[in-house]
């Protein structure tokens, strides 16, 4: 399908893999749709919206339940996508894969089943101030049930984790590093296999927040070391409703389940259950089947684009963007100023503008980008900001649209000036 | 999009009247739009039901800002039956974009409205659902 196996993609394939997303193929206020916002949602490709549909209209029923042809059918390709996204981060295991709805649900899974199992007052859990609400609130509530305490890995003035407050806030109380991979403001790509090495040296558990670092490059869970990955599918070029929790299977076998219901037993009397093994036992409920089969779908369509490939487009994308936006009079780039241990986010504010306005004349240009505080109000207080405006890149995103972004910010600013 | 940064709103914005705060304020309320962090403070001084003077600040997208600006120049002399007589739609008609059709900035555009009748209601004593804003 994609006959140049080019370390990067050339202008060739953005225009072939731009053709297999239809949603790509409209006008909005009378321009080109630029959708620069892949970091709240991906758009989908044709092979994933068809996925999803051929379930629906050909063998939907439920899972591990009937008897019947269908149901066979329906179970088989939810299991095939378990597999499928097990190949994708490298678990050992589909085992090891838990169906989720996103990242907030895979991360919330852990801080209730392993979290309420494993801490106690005193204990300590560390994250990092960049972190997404979802990463950070789930922790607040876990620390409330239990006593623990929040400590906090600042960030230096480019936006990258101060890894020398480690030597220091990493102790034996330390029970729990939980980060993200890549900033969903910042950009900043996270040391996290050096991190995670660093907390299993104190007994500490890792987990990483993935939500925008498996969608744009190779993640491999065994090379980096870490015990527990979240993602969400509809980051990814799957559907909305689906999500993962990866887990090392020593730890989810020895966790507690988290919901309570159908599928997750084994046997059930008027008083007492016994639970499922894994990935079942942490599966309460009828999941999202036709989303689950779906992105096994997207997880074979990245692959076949190339996750290396995707990364080193997206880096070059963004390293142009840098440059671009950097000539932009009144401009200011939050994180990271070149493209080193950084993705395709790029959050700004544009002087004497107010974030939201930015955005409102960019959608008048046809260019789809965020305004507010993406899920990181503690992260803006420590910028002192109260909104930035936020471009970000997938790999259907193309240089002339970065060209619109700069000409339509350009507008913006002599529109208040 | 261009209908919505029309030159009112664009000089209320960068030159928006009425700001500051009252040094007895006999209102004084804020409120915040949490989706984007618009934050609008309104002081008021009333005499007899009369509101005499007003002041506001705030930070905010320019819809906000703009809202503010043209709302308070409004208010005084009014009676506070007057002012909690103002509709959503009479807010829309000062400020005079289309954003009817737009969720997410219609809210902007409301919320100097909405600070003014809470800060108001709170005054008189009265409650005020939020199914209103």
């Amino acid at each position: 399908m994609y006959p140049t196996m080019t370390a990067t993609l050339d202008q060739f394939d953005i225009l072939s893999l731009r053709r297999e997303f239809p949603i790509l193929q409209q006008e909005i206020n009378g321009a080109p749709l630029a959708f620069l916002d892949s970091a709240a949602s991906s758009q989908k490709p044709g092979c994933v919206i068809d996925c999803l549909e051929d379930y629906y209209r050909r063998y939907n029923a439920n899972v591990h339940r009937g008897v019947y042809k269908l149901s066979e059918e329906a179970t088989f390709a939810f299991e095939r996508a378990r597999g499928k996204v097990a190949r994708f981060v490298n678990a050992r295991s589909p085992k090891e894969i838990i169906f989720v709805r996103n990242t907030t649900e895979a991360i919330n899974l852990v801080a209730r089943a392993w979290g309420d199992a494993n801490l106690k007052a005193g204990d300590r859990i560390l994250l990092s101030v960049m972190e997404h609400h979802s990463n950070l609130v789930p922790w607040q509530m876990l620390a409330q049930r239990t006593g623990a305490q929040l400590d906090f890995l600042q960030i230096d003035g480019d936006g990258r984790l101060i890894l020398d407050d480690l030597e220091r806030l990493l102790t034996e109380q330390t029970k729990m590093v939980a980060l993200t991979h890549q900033s969903n403001v910042l950009g900043t790509i996270n040391p996290v296999q050096k991190i995670a090495a660093r907390a299993h040296a104190v007994g500490a558990v890792m987990l990483v927040d993935g939500a925008q670092s498996v969608p744009h490059m190779p993640v491999d869970v065994q090379a980096l070391g870490i015990d527990f990955l979240a993602f969400s599918g509809h980051k990814m070029c799957g559907p909305t409703g689906i999500g993962v929790l990866w887990g090392r299977r020593a730890l989810l076998e020895a966790m507690p389940p988290f919901l309570g219901g159908g599928s997750m037993i084994k046997i059930v009397s008027l008083h007492e259950t016994t639970y499922a093994d894994l990935p079942a036992r942490f599966e309460a409920g009828t999941p999202a089947i036709g989303e689950a089969i779906a992105l096994g779908e997207a997880c074979d369509f990245l692959s076949d684009v190339g996750m290396q490939r995707i990364h080193a487009h997206e880096i070059e994308l963004t390293g142009y963007a840098l440059e671009r936006l950097a000539g932009v009079q009144g401009l200011t780039i939050y994180g990271p100023q070149d493209t080193s241990m950084r993705g395709g986010a790029i959050s700004f504010t544009l002087d004497g503008v107010h974030p939201h306005d930015v955005a409102a004349i960019l959608d008048g240009e046809g260019i789809a980008v965020r305004a507010g505080h993406h899920c990181c109000q503690p992260l803006h207080a420590l910028l002192d900001i109260p909104a930035t405006t936020r471009a970000s890149f997938y790999l259907y995103n193309t240089p002339e649209e970065v060209e619109r972004l700069v000409a339509a910010l350009e507008k913006a600013r002599q529109l208040f000036l | 999009m261009d209908d919505m940064y029309r030159e009112l709103i664009l000089e209320h914005n960068k030159h928006p009247h009425n700001v500051g705060t009252l040094d007895h304020p006999d209102v004084s309320h804020e409120e915040t739009n949490p989706l984007c962090g618009d934050r609008i403070k309104i002081d008021l001084a009333i005499e007899s039901g009369i509101i005499t003077d007003v002041r506001f600040v705030g930070r905010g997208c320019a819809i906000s800002q703009a809202s503010a600006s043209l709302l308070t120049d409004e208010l005084k002399g009014k009676s506070l039956d007057e002012v909690r007589a103002l509709t959503n739609d009479d807010m829309l008609d000062l400020i005079g974009i289309p954003l009817d059709k737009n969720p997410v900035r219609i809210k902007c555009a409301l919320l100097p409205l909405k600070t003014l009748k809470y800060g108001i209601y709170q005054y008189l004593g009265e409650h005020v659902e939020d199914d209103d804003f």
